[in-house]
Parts: structure tokens; C-alpha cells; sequence
């Protein structure tokens, strides 16, 4: 009889990108084939690495390291367990040792150190990898001094509006009232944008710990994270996550031995992009429609319910754990000018190598389309590259020395925003994008201010007049005119920005409205969703 | 937090009124309940409106502008497959207007539509989360990416014939 055969550990990403092109079909084809040749296996899924053009990707533990092998189809999967799999052996799908690879080792992950590594849901994989450092080190530190050390760190708000996140964090701490929230924005609704969801999925415990500070640090009790409906997978990992870590006393009375109280839940939002604006997502906190709300006053000081409320996008709270854990210098001593740390950008459309990219704010964005995304799929030339969701602005290739910084980004009229690159290459209409952008807007809008939901409309008339070679210099005026009053007058950023893709496009491509690159152009309804009739 | 389990024969007052006894002791129901009532029903039926407004001290016209504001909860019941297309700039530039086109050319069907026979129906999304791996279309509540028209085609036959 021979000896009992070792289990091997094998990670298969349980994220949603993984599982969109074949994870858990792959997952079942590596323990049917463990079977077959006898070889137990401790399966684990995993976050993804972020290398999402691998995916599926396996990862066999050895004594040399986690070897990936990737894009694995299930077809794959007998002949890599002949080629030695279980042993990390040779095959033309392995990439190597993952932790190893240029790609991830020229990265600063702070905030994605963990999604991937680990098991999302495993408190032990958690503790073990630096989990709760930053909270531990936080409860030692009084309430001041937690807000101090976020200030000192440069952190600002990472769902796109690049806020200072101290000066927010402070005058939720100013505020005498006894009931405070933490709310955090999870409605990660701009396209090209996927590193909410992937850390949700991915290191769930992480954003519940810098809850936890922000908890400690403003004194709220009560806490929400409202994520988007889209989102399933993420909705179910954190709802799971919240429910391990009250058991552990990570939430709940008296977290880690302490006084602090803080207890959080899951809320599901509706489907409607708009609740990515804070205001209008504490609207649809409170049960109402997601309108906007005139600021002041501010959120901080009159909030959810009326109360103060400290509101921060996922990757700014996931960021104040490391910013707690390692000290305010560490994280500030990254990054360049005022945009200081590291930003998670998301590589995608029309890109070879899309995924994850953390770095430092400074990279260019040249260095993210090209040195990590490799250009297009396509293998097309580039075009134009939308950065920071539907409502940033078209680069064009040769403005690629642009630094990822925010600063940076706006004297050249873009936006670094949530750190979404959306690729597109030569054969794309950017009239046709600027026409999207406005039909988009006209879409979300919350109606509440007219420059947005009359403007949008507008807007997508104005463009198709010109396409169509109405009074083209007539038309172009008034379409400048109205990106003006939508900049000028809409009460948020999404009737204010929507005029920077179709500024952008107009700017650097202005001969795409004028003479229409593809003909006939269908163009769809502005709104196709059901709407149901007045009551 | 406990749902309401669906059982045969439950009139729509009775789902929304049991729907809001497990759940109106939270902050801000209304959204929660409206999801539970989705998940019973299929839908927010029009007669659910004037329940809720009376168990949640609303007016009709506040439960029914928050009905209507969110493009999830809808008045009937979607098809038995729903298919999302991801319309949004990053399946966009990997041809995600090509799926849109199938669908209409391959089925006659335009985005938003349920089929007569209440079989399928067609949305668009603005983004699955899922923009590296684009085109991305959602069938049921499975997500899938680099979806080309004839992988539409399969997931939309397998579907239906499932």
C-alpha cells in the first residue's frame, strides 16, 4: 500500500471577471483530474491578481512559490495535470511564479496587497497576511489622533472627486451629535471601473477594517456599505464577511476589547448610476429617490437621516488600513505633488493586457496603455483613451507623458477620477462617443436640475444635427454653448462632467463630427428601460 | 432579517404586508422591502403601491416615484432568461454595439423588450464590473465575458431550451 499522497493547494479565482470566462468549470475540471490520478487536493478561491487577461489562472503551491498557469480552459486541464500541474511543471500555459512576474513585482500594492493571495472569506488568511494592524494601532490612538495621521498621510478621496480625506474625517469628528454613520459608496457604477467590486470580492475584511477606523476615528456607530445591484457576487461576499468578522468581534460592542461599537450592514442599490453621487446615495440610503441634494449643507455635518456622516468611496477607506498599519509617512512619501499614495488603476476595453495596475500617483498614462496594457487586443493602433469613467475626457495618444495626478489631469482638461483607462483603437466614432456620453447622461439623470435632464437630451440632437451635416458651424456653437450652461449650472458632477468626453472628443477629433466615420449610424433610444405610466 | 417565502395562492397585499412586518423596523425600508417584493414576485406589481404606502405611512405618490426612479424593480414580471448587454464605454470598444445588433437582427428583439410568449427578455446595462474581459453580457444571474454574437446566440438557445 503506498503512503497517503500530501494534499496540494490549488487557488482558481472565485472573482466575478475569473468566473465570467470559465473559473469554476475549470475549478471542477482540476478536481475531477486530481481524482483520476490520485492526488488530493485543497482547492481555494481565490481573489483575482488582477491579471485578468490570464484568467482563469491557476496557481499550484510549490516549494519555489505560487506557479500560475493561465488562460486555462477546461480542455486544458487533463494535459496540464500529465505535464506535472500538481508539481508546478513545465507547460506552455505556465507564467511562472506569480509573486515574481514584472508585471506584479513593479506594482505598489497596498491596497490590493492581500486580493488574490488569499482566501477572501478566511479570517485566518486575514490575520496571517497583516490583517488588522492598521485598526489595532488605530484603537491605541485617540480619535484626533487617528484623523491627524489620515490628514498627514495626503490621502484624498478616491471615487473620483479627490477630496482631502482628513479634512472630511475631522468635520465629522466636530460634530456633538450622539447618532453618526459611516457610509461607504460602493455604487461603482462608471464603466472601465472594477476595483470596488474586486476588493469587495476579493479582501472583504479589509474594507470592514477600515471602517472600523473611520468608526473609531469621526465616532459613528452605525454603519452602511450600498453597493451596487450589478454586483451580486460582492454583495454576498461582504454580507458573509460581516457576519464572520461580528463574530469575531471585528464588529459589533466592545470591537477587540475595546469600547468602540460600531455595527455595519450590506444595503443593495437599485440600479441607477446616479446613486454614485454621495448625496443622492444617502437619498436612496434613506428609502427615497436617488436625487440629488443641494450642498450645504454638507454630508459630514448634515448627512444620512440628517445626522453627520462620514460618506468615502471603497478604495479610500481600503486605503486608511495601511495608511494606520504602516504610519502616515510610508503612504505620503508615495506619489507626487498633491496626489500622494497609491491610486488602483483599472486597465480595460480595448486592451491586451487589462487588469489591475496599483502604482504610485506619477505613472504616466502611457506607461499603463502601453508598458502594462500592451496596447490593444485588437492590435490596432490606439485612438483615444477614456480615463476616469463616462464622465472623463478622451486623451489622445500623443498626450500619453500626462502623469496619473490630479492636478496633472485637470490643467489638461481630464480627469484622473476613480483610476478607470478605457482603451479604444482606430476603427472607433468619437462623435458617436460623444453622442453616448450625452444619451448616457440623459438616461441616469436624477432630473432633479434642468441644465442635466434637459441638457442631455439636447445634447444628443445637437450632435446628431451635426453628423448629419445640419449647419454643422451653427450647430457646433450651440453645442459649445450648452456644454457651458451643463458645466456651469447642473447641481453634480454628472450634468457638470458629462461636457468633458464630448469637450475631449470634440477637441481632439473634430473631424469625426464632420465627416462621419460610420454610415448609416442607428441610433438607439435614449432610454430603453420600462418606465412605468404616472399613478 | 428574515424574507417572505413565496407561497401559492398569496395575494399581493398579503406578500407586500407580510413583506414590510419582517423588515419596516430598519432605517430606510423602503428599498430593502422593495427588493424582498421583487424577489417574491418577479415584479412590483401596480396594486402593490397603495399597500405599501398604507403600511409604511407614505403617500401612493412617494412609493410610486421610488418605484419608478429605479430602473431594477419592474411593474411585471421580466421572461423566464433575462440577458443584460453591458452598453457601456469599455464593451463598447470591443464591440458590444455587434450584440446589440444580433440581438435585433437574429431575434427582433430591441433592448428593454420581453418576449409575447414571456420566454426571454433583453435590457441593456451600464457596466457588469467586468471591463477587461468585454464584450460582457449577463444571462440569468451568471456573467459572461468576451461574448462574440455567435456565443450569444448559445447562451441565449441553451437558455431557452433549458
Amino acid at each position: 500500500m503506498s503512503p497517503v499522497t500530501p494534499a496540494v493547494t490549488v487557488y482558481v479565482p472565485g472573482d466575478s471577471a475569473a468566473r465570467s470566462v470559465g473559473a469554476d468549470e475549470v475549478a471542477a475540471a482540476v478536481l475531477r483530474a486530481g481524482a483520476r490520478v490520485g492526488q488530493p487536493i485543497h482547492l481555494v478561491r481565490n481573489g483575482t491578481r488582477g491579471m485578468l487577461w490570464l484568467e482563469p489562472l491557476v496557481e499550484v503551491v510549490t516549494p519555489e512559490g505560487r506557479i500560475g498557469y493561465g488562460p486555462v480552459e477546461v480542455a486544458d486541464v487533463d494535459g496540464l495535470v500529465d505535464a506535472g500541474l500538481f508539481s508546478g511543471g513545465e507547460h506552455p500555459a505556465r507564467v511562472g511564479v506569480v509573486d515574481d512576474l514584472p508585471w506584479m513585482v513593479s506594482q505598489d500594492r497596498l491596497t490590493f496587497a492581500r486580493v488574490g493571495v488569499v482566501d477572501p472569506l478566511s479570517a485566518e488568511d486575514f490575520l496571517a497576511n497583516g490583517g488588522l494592524r492598521g485598526l489595532r494601532r488605530a484603537l491605541e490612538m485617540s480619535p484626533d489622533e487617528v484623523v491627524e495621521e489620515v490628514t498627514a498621510s495626503g490621502l484624498r478621496g478616491r471615487g473620483g472627486a479627490g477630496f482631502p480625506a482628513g479634512v472630511k474625517w475631522k468635520t465629522v469628528l466636530g460634530c456633538d451629535e450622539a447618532l453618526k454613520f459611516v457610509c461607504c459608496n460602493a455604487d461603482e457604477g462608471d464603466s472601465g471601473t472594477f476595483a470596488d467590486r474586486m476588493v469587495m470580492e476579493g479582501d472583504p475584511f479589509l474594507l470592514i477594517e477600515g471602517m472600523a477606523i473611520a468608526a473609531h476615528a469621526v465616532g459613528a456607530t452605525e454603519g452602511f456599505v450600498y453597493i451596487r445591484s450589478e454586483y451580486p457576487a460582492a454583495i454576498a461576499t461582504m454580507r458573509a464577511a460581516i457576519e464572520i468578522a461580528a463574530w469575531h468581534g471585528w464588529l459589533g460592542d466592545g470591537i477587540l476589547g475595546t469600547p468602540l461599537k460600531f455595527s455595519l450592514q450590506v444595503r443593495v442599490g437599485g440600479g441607477a448610476y446616479i446613486c454614485g453621487e454621495e448625496t443622492s446615495m444617502l437619498e436612496s440610503l434613506e428609502g427615497k429617490r436617488g436625487e440629488v441634494r443641494a450642498k450645504p449643507p454638507i454630508p459630514a455635518i448634515h448627512g444620512l437621516f440628517g445626522q453627520p456622516t462620514l460618506v468615502n468611496n471603497v478604495l479610500t477607506l481600503t486605503s486608511v488600513p495601511a495608511i494606520l498599519g504602516d504610519g502616515a509617512a510610508a503612504f505620503q512619501r508615495l506619489g507626487v505633488e498633491r496626489s500622494r499614495g497609491t491610486q488602483v488603476f483599472q486597465l480595460g476595453g480595448n486592451i491586451r493586457r487589462g487588469g489591475v495596475v496599483e502604482k504610485a500617483f506619477g505613472v504616466t498614462l502611457g506607461e499603463l496603455v502601453e508598458h502594462y496594457g500592451g496596447g490593444t487586443r485588437s492590435g490596432r493602433p490606439v485612438r483615444a483613451v477614456q480615463v476616469g469613467g463616462p464622465l472623463g475626457a478622451y486623451v489622445p495618444p500623443t498626450d500619453f507623458g500626462l502623469r496619473m495626478d490630479y492636478e496633472e489631469f485637470q490643467a489638461a482638461g481630464a480627469m484622473v477620477g476613480h483610476g478607470g483607462v478605457v482603451v479604444f483603437d482606430d476603427t472607433v466614432d468619437m462623435a458617436a462617443q460623444a453622442r453616448f456620453a450625452m444619451e448616457f447622461c440623459a438616461a441616469e439623470s436624477c432630473g432633479k436640475c434642468t441644465p442635466c435632464r434637459i441638457g442631455s437630451t439636447r445634447g444628443v440632437e445637437v450632435i446628431d444635427r451635426i453628423t448629419a451635416g445640419e449647419n454643422p458651424d451653427e450647430n457646433l456653437a450651440l453645442l459649445e454653448d450648452l456644454c457651458e450652461v451643463m458645466t456651469d449650472g447642473s447641481l453634480c458632477a454628472m450634468g457638470g462632467l458629462t461636457p468633458l468626453p464630448v469637450r475631449s472628443a470634440l477637441a481632439h477629433f473634430a473631424g469625426d463630427f464632420l465627416e462621419p466615420r460610420i454610415q448609416p449610424r442607428r441610433p438607439l433610444p435614449l432610454s430603453t428601460a420600462p418606465r412605468q405610466e404616472t399613478a | 432579517m428574515t424574507t417572505t417565502e413565496p407561497q401559492p395562492g398569496r395575494t399581493v397585499a398579503e406578500v407586500v404586508t407580510d413583506t414590510v412586518a419582517a423588515m419596516a423596523g430598519q432605517r430606510g425600508a423602503l428599498l430593502p422591502i422593495l427588493h424582498a417584493i421583487q424577489e417574491t414576485l418577479g415584479c412590483v406589481p401596480r396594486e402593490a403601491v397603495p399597500v405599501l404606502a398604507e403600511r409604511l405611512n407614505l403617500s401612493r405618490a412617494d412609493v410610486h416615484g421610488v418605484v419608478s426612479f429605479y430602473h431594477d424593480f419592474r411593474s411585471e414580471p421580466a421572461g423566464r432568461t433575462t440577458v443584460k448587454i453591458c452598453r457601456a464605454e469599455a464593451c463598447q470598444a470591443v464591440g458590444s454595439g455587434q450584440l446589440v445588433d444580433h440581438v435585433r437582427d437574429r431575434y427582433g428583439m430591441e433592448l428593454g423588450e420581453t418576449r409575447s410568449d414571456g420566454a426571454l427578455t433583453v435590457d441593456q446595462v451600464f457596466c457588469l464590473g467586468n471591463c477587461a474581459l468585454g464584450p460582457t453580457v449577463q444571462v440569468g444571474a451568471r456573467l459572461h465575458g468576451r461574448v462574440d454574437p455567435a456565443r450569444l446566440s448559445d447562451l441565449i438557445d441553451s437558455a431557452l431550451a433549458s
